[in-house]
């Protein structure tokens, strides 16, 4: 069977095939800035589950790395003249940092209690960005994050140009994509996902289950601050509410559609979710109800999100085998 | 600087109190859920904004600030047990994240639904005629509505408790959030109560939003912020803890008053300090459980 | 010839003749289509993101309202070259982040000619610094100061909104010596905020006003029981709300609870037709304020009345809030730019709106040179409970400031180059 084998084919080279599919997303999109949107929060989707779906740790702070990721980087840039390579890596620089702070502390704490102290230490980095408004400029937002033109070896790399902008972040992204999905394929990997499993028993296993937590916690804040840095890149702006616990609400939401069990369940879950929001607000003033009912529809009835739930079809299918996700 | 007067010192703190009885009341309904349910009701704010519009609504139906007083809640808690049936039950047994998530998308569908039925500008309250003017408290004026609110808040944490201790329904709700198969194994349809234990906290929020309406804007977004801080009490408290929910609501109202009068800048980020001090010391709050649901 | 040849013949005949008939039609008519697509093709098209839901939606609709009235304006009249403009409404969610991929979705996918739009401040610094890189002019139409200065601005921002220094300016000039010295402020803690301030501030020191205490409170909060006893405590003269919308219903109303209008005089930088409805003629009885425009000018400038009767025809009756005639002023003055210049060329047309007098609703006006900061009045109104002929008639206007560049923060000041 044809077809079965081009499944198995793709899902085999899961990376290269999501990778090539996004080379000509954005023809399929309305308009270029929507769909690098749909690149960036994917990928801040993908870097929030390794800490939810893999290890089962539902953050309520991730927005603060989105943001200080994209604020570092602006920060970098407005105030200090960096250009924009080197200034993805001061945001992501910083983003791990600060993942290191909140993870040290979050790690302490379980279940609920690991999720509110995401909440309140999130609210705290997010009220004391909003306070130093002479480096972000507070509620206004820091503005003037221009990329330079890049003349290169006859190569015009111009951010003003959508589609340029599109396949640079594009790289960034898939760099991103092919390291997080190496280490989730590495033993780290099996590690931190036999975490979720049953903690006690990893433990039991000999291995270092707090040092794990803190590790898989930091990864995934440099890879959402990433997304933050390409953020600041694509708006020319920080707005102050990236750091707020609705953004980190909505990467939950975005992942949870898609389905957390899957690598690219939260990438295609950000894609809905954005797409969806676009067109409900063209259509309807109340998209932010449409997208409510959307999102407890889902939680009600396909809890495998919508990617987890077709992997799932194919599985049962015998399309796919074993564990491929 | 600030010259901090006894007289000023006491007045702030009597605001603190005032605003902790509207934290505290949120709490407790979020801690009875909570402790009975194991669910964290993400549309605990959205509850006590859509009691605050339907207050205000119904003061303006009936002309009377009592009977809004009863009706609002009521409502509110009919929505509530409307949820529960057939939003949050079918999740049972599928996870704590799940009930917290579909509470949070019920969220947002509650504001716009209110957008829809009150307009986006939100609705003009005002202090009830009976209740209004200042009260001279001997260091200085004091709004009777606030003097009100508290008053309120206490026969309401009164009759809770006493509904709690000395009934037998109270009885089977403390059981219940003790060990909730035993009581199923006595014969007790533990569904129904948790059915009516949510109706009661989304009940309460509502009476919150009825009392607090007089004294801020009412407008969809209002409980958003509300929410956040009625977070903030439930973990200092403890959650799941009525006691705390008092002790925490009090505590924090009043934290927030004299950090408005010292720094007023550190106001709002002062009570998440507090929030994740306490949960990095002490996770469990000051009247918690240790080791509930870790 | 036979039948048949005579029948064959006049069939060729018959296809030949609808052939170039055919032929004939489309050369006919092809320059016409030609034209005509060029034509609807052509229309100038402005771009107009602002908060459609959200907390400031009423505002946002009335400045949709009346920036239709423009529009519909410039068309009737013939447009440019028989060009006619076009509105691309779009919804920035009060949210910079959205306003941003909105500006950006207008300028790639539908290829706006300019923007106006936003309704605060963050929003409208994060539309012009998209704008800005691409060369679209943009002009403003709510307040900000940061927007006039010079690492924000470009040749292609404009202001048309009042901002907060001027209002405030206004506002202090007006009340300090009327209603006394002593002054509190309680203040958003935001830079809309601060801005406020310093423009009282500064009109105050002019007047001999002290500063007895500078409040901050975080924006968007709901309750300010916990600064009312503090300020009561300190007995002003004046209690200036820097704080907007919301924020000042929820304060002034919070304060009137308080018993603090009893000795103390409450004014406000800003007040909005919209924040009056929502709070009430209690809460708002005495209240002084500015205002960018307010229907009640009528009875004393020919040109609002004008603009308040266009407003009536097209929409019942109803008349236009502060924000909404600022949507209508907004893109009058683009299309005039493009008037002038004889042009949709961003250079030409930012070039000959600078040069531009105007009145459009509420007096003289023009831009700035050195930041295109609009330079026009300011109406100081006072809210009443008491003698109001309808609904509408909410505010007693007390006072009008002419149009002044002195009342404005220099050129040098802002970090332009003299």
């Amino acid at each position: 069977m044809k077809l079965h084998s081009l499944v198995n084919g793709i899902a085999r080279h899961r990376v290269a095939s999501a990778l090539l599919f996004l080379l000509v997303f954005p023809l399929l999109m309305p308009y270029e800035a929507l769909a690098i949107n749909i690149l960036i929060y994917g990928l801040f989707a993908v870097g929030f589950n390794l800490v939810f779906g893999y290890t089962g740790m539902l953050s309520f702070g991730h927005a603060s790395f989105l943001g200080v990721g994209s604020y570092l980087t602006g920060i970098a840039m407005v105030h200090f003249g960096v250009h924009w390579i080197p200034a993805i890596f001061v945001g992501v620089l910083a983003s791990l940092v600060a993942g290191l702070f909140v993870g040290y502390l979050a790690i302490r704490t379980r279940g609920i209690y690991f999720s509110m102290v995401t909440l309140a230490l999130g609210q705290v980095i997010y009220y004391a960005f909003y306070k130093a408004e002479r480096w972000t400029g507070g509620e206004n937002g820091l503005r003037g994050v221009n990329a330079e033109v890049i003349d290169l070896f006859g190569w015009h790399i111009d951010f003003l140009n959508p589609l340029t902008k599109y396949y640079i972040i594009w790289m960034f992204v898939a760099f991103a994509l092919w390291l997080v999905s190496r280490i989730l394929a590495s033993p780290f990997g099996s590690v931190i996902e036999s975490i979720r499993e049953n903690e006690k028993r990893t433990v039991a296993c000999g291995y270092d289950v707090a040092r794990a937590k803190l590790l898989i916690f930091v990864i995934s804040a440099g890879v959402c601050g990433l997304a933050g840095a390409l953020r600041a890149l694509h708006l020319s702006v920080v707005p102050v509410d990236s750091l707020h616990y609705l953004q980190s609400g909505q990467v939950v939401m975005m992942t949870l559609l898609g389905g957390m069990g899957s690598f690219f369940g939260p990438f295609v879950g950000a894609g809905v979710f954005l797409y969806f929001e676009d067109i409900a607000t063209n259509v309807t003033k109340y998209w932010m109800g449409a997208v409510g009912l959307l999102f407890m529809a889902l939680i009600l009835f396909f809890p495998r999100g919508i990617w987890g739930s077709l992997m799932h079809i194919l599985k049962q299918r015998g399309m796919l085998q074993g564990d491929r996700k | 600087m600030l010259d901090i007067t006894p007289s000023l010192f006491m007045l702030q703190l009597m605001t603190g109190i005032a605003l902790g009885a509207v934290y505290a009341l949120l709490a407790i309904g979020l801690s009875l859920i909570f402790g009975m349910l194991t669910v964290v009701n993400f549309a605990h704010g959205a509850f006590f904004m859509v009691g605050a519009f339907l207050g205000v609504y119904f003061l303006g139906v009936t002309g009377n600030f009592w009977l809004s007083l009863v009706i609002a809640p009521l409502v509110v808690g009919a929505i509530g047990l409307l949820a529960e049936r057939f939003l949050v039950r079918p999740l049972y047994g599928r996870g704590i994240d799940y009930p917290l998530l579909l509470t949070f998308g019920l969220s947002y569908v509650l504001i716009d639904v209110v957008r829809a039925l009150f307009g986006i500008e939100g609705l003009p309250s005002s202090t009830p005629a009976s209740l209004r003017g200042a009260v001279d408290l001997g260091f200085g004026h004091f709004p009777l509505y606030r003097l009100f609110l508290i008053g309120a808040t206490a026969v309401v944490v009164l009759a809770l408790w006493l509904f709690l201790e000395k009934t037998r329904y109270g009885l089977i709700i403390r059981a219940g959030s003790r060990d909730s198969e035993i009581v199923r194994v006595l014969g007790v349809d533990i569904t129904k109560v948790w059915w009516l234990v949510f109706g009661l906290g989304t009940a309460i929020a509502g009476l919150s939003g009825v009392l607090a309406a007089p004294t801020r804007a009412v407008n969809p977004e209002m409980g958003i912020h509300v929410l956040a801080e009625a977070f903030v009490v439930t973990v200092v408290g403890g959650m799941g803890s009525l006691p705390g929910a008092v002790v925490a609501g009090l505590l924090v109202g009043i934290v927030f008053s004299m950090t408005a009068l010292m720094a007023p800048a550190y106001a709002e980020m002062s009570i998440f300090v507090l929030m994740a001090l306490v949960l990095l010391v002490r996770p469990q709050g000051f009247f918690g459980k240790a080791g509930a649901l870790g | 010839m036979s039948h048949q040849d005579s029948n064959n013949v006049t069939a060729a005949n018959r296809r030949q003749l609808l052939q170039l008939g055919a032929a004939g039609a489309a050369l006919g008519t092809a320059p016409f289509l030609f034209n005509i697509a060029n034509a609807q093709t052509a229309t100038i098209k402005i771009g107009f993101p602002v908060p459609l839901t959200g907390a400031f939606s009423a505002e946002a609709q009335d400045q949709v309202r009346a920036a239709e009235i423009a529009i519909k304006e410039f068309n009737d009249a013939g447009g440019f070259n028989g060009r006619k403009a076009e509105l691309l409404v779009r919804d920035d969610k009060l949210n910079p982040g959205e306003a941003a991929t909105r500006t950006l979705e207008l300028i790639e996918k539908d290829k706006v000619d300019f923007i106006v739009g936003s309704l605060s401040a963050a929003t409208q610094l994060s539309i012009n610094a998209v704008t800005r890189e691409r060369k679209i002019i943009f002009n403003s139409i709510s307040q900000s100061d940061a927007i006039n200065e010079a690492k924000d601005w470009s040749p292609y921002t404009f202001h048309e909104a009042l901002n907060p220094h001027m209002t405030a300016g206004a506002v202090a000039r007006y009340a300090f010596p009327k209603y006394g010295k002593r002054v509190v402020y309680l203040t958003a803690d935001y830079a809309y905020g601060h801005e406020m301030v310093r423009g009282f501030e500064r009109a105050g020191k002019a007047l001999g006003a002290t500063t007895l205490a500078d409040i901050r409170h975080p924006i968007g909060a709901a309750d300010y029981s916990s600064f009312l006893p503090r300020i009561q405590s300190l007995k002003p003269d004046v209690l200036v709300m820097c704080n907007f919308g919301r924020d000042l219903v929820n304060s002034v109303k919070q304060a009137t609870d308080f018993g603090l209008k009893e000795k103390t005089r409450i004014i406000a930088p800003v007040l909005l037709y919209t924040s009056r409805q929502a709070g009430g003629a209690d809460a708002f009885e005495g209240v002084v304020g500015g205002t960018s425009y307010y229907w009640g000018i009528e009875d004393s400038v020919p040109a609002a009345k004008a603009f308040n009767d266009k407003f009536r025809k097209a929409h019942g009756g109803a008349v236009p809030s502060d924000y909404g005639a600022l949507g209508y002023a907004g893109i009058r003055s683009v299309l005039q730019g493009v008037l002038n210049a004889k042009s949709t060329d961003s250079l030409k047309v930012s070039l000959a709106m600078g040069q531009m007098k105007y009145n459009w609703y509420k007096g003289d006006q023009y831009f700035r040179k050195c930041d295109h900061q609009s330079v026009q009045s300011v109406i100081i109104v006072e809210s009443q409970s008491k003698g109001m002929k309808d609904k509408n008639d909410v505010f007693k206007v007390v006072g009008m400031e002419n149009p002044n560049e002195a009342n404005l923060r220099s050129c040098t000041e802002l970090g332009h180059k003299a």
